[in-house]
């Protein structure tokens, strides 16, 4: 056997910038173990491991229930991804990992795996923010249309509801705005729970909603009275409106009154949902943009789809959805966000990075 | 030739070899920087070592007991480490590294921070020169150890770090002897924290 070293996994790229890269990405911020790859902008393959049954008994996502169902997941989610893009580990030109932001100890597992597999293979690491990766989404889309630039970007999922405006995907991101409490997810699951719903709350809220009336009740929306818009014209709350939802229930409750479910969960959801968009569009607005690019795991929600797709109609913005496949969280879009910085010609991240729960979203590489 | 990997305290890599021994180990006794550190110690003790990923025969794992954040970056770097360089993994358990080399009977003390230890009580070596547990891994409040020690006076360890080397060679003469490995699971020994919802809380008096 030959003492053949491999190539130090933080030395000099060896992937050049102008050939389309076969990047494997592997995201593991919140509850789902995702591992995807890419060819450029091309998707090959984009394989999921969720552990949110897991968290049905808990009624939300619990960090530590999380990271072990991580470990146990990676190893074959990287085995059936490989499989699913028909390509061998050993062709792979880099890794891209999430480093933040998310729940810390589920970011270790994919940092200390993608660390591992970087060495093991001899390529370079990519380490990348998971807020920037939702974006990165869209250059994975089939119809091939670019996404063009700058666009205003609303992620909402049970991890984070943000605001930003992306001038640039791998070097100019700029947070707008974000919750200051509960994430939009987070709200749809504990309001699910206040009415007898199972978790995740976000499909059994649609489906109940379904019957109800979106105008019955006036819930609060959050951050949206004058005083409140110069400091948070762009933030979100939600823990106002859960709690108004909550004490609505129970004073029908305490009066011996059915509560009509229907109502609630669809008057809750509009309230959601008209504060997400009437914030997009006021954003795309105060910054000249008619462009709105939606991701996350709510996007899922019917009525955030139907919603956003009225309003941006009637604002004359251009609004763009990545398949709901790449909206939930995934390892594809941190791949198709390591292959835009490989192609854009960025260095790799090396070694010594560790996650970041925090992670700004300025840092789009850490 | 193994590459060995313990989180289980610090984070230890280390390659070995069944004759030479410890090529190298490289520790890092911080508990709060395992997810820093886990890539370059890897690389670097394989070029310390001068062996390529290739070469290796195997992954040795420490699969704790330990705390668990940490613990996880450890399995997760091996068990991926073994799948990219096409290498078995071979599961341990974190404390026969520190009474690897023991001849008389230990207990084996480290650190599960909430005011608790994990243990293992160890009886010696047996022929091949492996620890022989006794009893544990364990978790257990520190004033309450007296109770899983026995009768007789016994050595207490109670290392700051886990060798990865000597995991390594603890691997390395299981396999040579051909005895079981640890279970490939994590040694949690402590549930996820967490009682299941009791249901929705009043908000209003
Ligand atoms: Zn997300």
């Amino acid at each position: 056997m030959t003492a053949n070293l491999p190539p130090r996994a933080d030395g000099a790229a060896a992937t050049t910038p102008n050939r389309e890269p076969l990047v494997l990405g592997i995201e593991t911020s919140c509850d789902e173990t995702g591992v995807g790859i890419v060819r450029g902008s091309t998707l090959l393959a984009n394989v999921i491991s969720s552990s949110m049954e897991e968290h049905a008994r808990y009624g939300g996502v619990v960090p530590e229930v999380a990271a072990r169902a991580h470990l146990e997941a990676i190893v074959p989610a990287i085995s059936a991804a490989i499989a699913e893009a028909g390509i061998r580990l050993d062709e792979v030109d880099a890794i891209a990992v999430t480093s933040g932001p998310g729940l810390s100890g589920a970011l270790m597992v994919g940092v200390g795996a993608a660390k591992a597999l970087s060495v093991a293979l001899g390529v370079p690491l990519y380490a990348v923010n998971h807020l920037v990766g939702h974006v990165g989404a869209d250059v994975l889309r089939e119809d091939d249309s670019e996404i063009e630039l700058p666009t205003i970007a609303l992620l909402v999922s049970g991890g984070h509801t943000s605001l930003l405006l992306v001038r640039d995907l791998v070097s100019d991101v700029e947070l707008l705005g974000e919750t200051i409490d509960d994430a939009a997810g987070e709200a749809f699951d504990k309001v699910a729970r206040l009415l007898g719903l199972p978790y995740p709350g976000g499909p059994h809220i649609d489906r109940v909603a379904a019957d109800g009336d979106p105008t019955a009740i006036r819930f609060p929306r959050g951050l949206t009275q004058p005083k409140d818009l110069d400091r948070h014209r762009y933030d979100f709350s939600f823990s106002g409106l859960k709690t108004a939802v909550a004490r609505w229930v129970e004073q029908k409750q305490d009066a011996g009154e059915q509560v009509p479910l229907g109502d609630v969960a669809a008057s809750f959801r509009e309230a959601v949902v008209d504060v997400l968009l009437t914030k997009a569009i006021a954003a795309c607005r105060d910054h000249g943009i008619p462009r709105l690019l939606l991701g996350g795991g709510v996007v899922a929600n019917a009525r955030v789809r139907e919603l956003a797709a009225e309003r941006t109609a009637a604002a004359g913005i251009e609004l763009r959805i990545p398949p709901l496949s790449l909206c939930t969280d995934n390892g594809a879009m941190i791949a198709a966000l390591g292959a835009q910085l490989i192609m854009a010609g960025h260095a790799p991240s090396g070694l010594d990075f560790g996650a970041d729960s925090t992670l700004p979203v300025t840092v789009i590489q850490a | 030739m193994l590459l060995a990997i313990d989180t289980s305290a610090g984070t230890s890599v280390a390659v070995v070899d069944r004759e030479a021994g410890i090529l190298v180990e490289l520790t890092e006794l911080d508990t709060r920087r395992h997810a820093e550190v886990i890539g370059t110690l890897i690389d670097r003790a394989l070029h310390e070592a001068g062996v390529g990923a290739r070469e290796l025969t195997a992954v040795a794992v420490g699969m704790g007991p330990g705390p668990f954040t940490g613990l996880r970056v450890g399995i997760a770097a091996a068990r991926v480490f073994a799948l990219g360089a096409g290498l078995p993994v071979l599961p341990g358990v974190s404390h026969d590294a520190i009474a690897y080399g023991q001849p008389d009977p230990v207990l084996v003390i480290t650190d599960a921070r909430r005011r608790e230890v994990y243990w293992s009580r160890y009886a010696g070596s047996d022929d091949a020169g492996l620890p022989v547990r006794a009893a544990g891994p364990g978790l257990i409040a520190p004033e309450l150890l007296d109770t899983v020690t026995g009768s007789a006076p016994i050595r207490r360890l109670e290392p700051e770090g886990v060798s990865a080397g000597a995991l390594g060679l603890v691997a390395e003469h299981l396999s040579a002897h051909r005895r079981a490995f640890a279970s490939d699971a994590a040694l949690y020994l402590r549930s996820p924290d967490v009682t299941p919802s009791a249901g929705p809380k009043r908000v209003t008096g």
